[in-house]
């Protein structure tokens, strides 16, 4: 009995009720679904953005989020994981990342939904750049925070 | 062997994958990523700062210390900010 899993780029959007009704479907014995989406900031670092672009390394992307798909289903006793993760220019308030966890118990989803959040964000290879109002672009540096979150995981009994 | 660059790497060497042939005496990563940097001035630019550079080999990560024998394809980028 395998684990129903859907891991997807793409630069289109995604839905949120659509994702979790194809991630539950008749499966009465899931009791929690966990849903992370990430959204693009109008504002950083005190600077308006127009857009946000997306680059990613096609097929590393995909293998590398499969990698801790497959951790975190030997961490935690889930019915089922959705990632989703868009690349290309993305604007403010638009949807960029989709994580969904389902779990008999709220605890195990929980859980599994931040640590696949914490390793998309340092793991996973993506680069944003960001065009501003004025016209400049700038990629946008990686943040200690995120290393620190993701670093946790390591030393985490399972 | 096939070199990849990604973000601000491949914006100042100035493309995202070229084939190259290193030197026997290039055994790692790191001394890669040193050969590379002697190849030109977008090169030094690009690994002006060696130690914030990521590598992978043939889409699985690694360490500066890593051998590069038998890679098929390895990618130079700075740290990743997706999510």
């Amino acid at each position: 009995m395998s684990v129903p899993v859907t891991i997807r780029l793409q630069q289109d959007d995604f839905d949120l009720a659509t994702e979790s009704a194809r991630l539950t479907g008749a499966d009465t014995s899931i009791g929690a679904v966990v849903s992370f989406v990430g959204r693009c900031r109008g504002e950083e670092d005190g600077h308006d953005i127009a857009t946000l672009n997306l680059e990613h390394y096609p097929g590393m992307a995909e293998a590398e989020i499969a990698r801790h798909v497959e951790d975190a289903l030997t961490r935690w006793p889930l019915k089922g994981v959705t990632v989703i993760h868009r690349y290309g220019r993305i604007a403010p308030g638009d949807n960029i990342v989709l994580v969904l966890t389902a779990s008999s118990h709220r605890q195990a989803a929980f859980a599994a939904a931040e640590f696949l959040m914490d390793y998309l964000k340092t793991r996973a290879p993506f680069w944003k750049s960001d065009e501003r109002a004025s016209g400049d672009r700038n990629w946008i540096d990686a943040r200690d925070t995120d290393d620190d979150a993701a670093a946790r995981w390591d030393s985490a009994a399972n | 062997m096939k070199v990849l660059y990604f973000a601000w790497v491949r914006e100042r060497i100035g493309k995202a994958e070229e084939t190259v042939e290193p030197p026997a005496a290039v055994r790692t990563v790191g001394e890669l990523i040193a050969w590379l940097a002697s190849r030109g001035e977008e090169y030094a630019h690009a690994f002006e700062r060696p130690q914030v550079i990521r590598a992978a080999i043939d889409q699985t990560h690694v360490r500066a210390d890593t051998a590069i024998a038998g890679a098929r394809e390895i990618a130079l980028f700075p740290p990743m900010t997706g999510g």
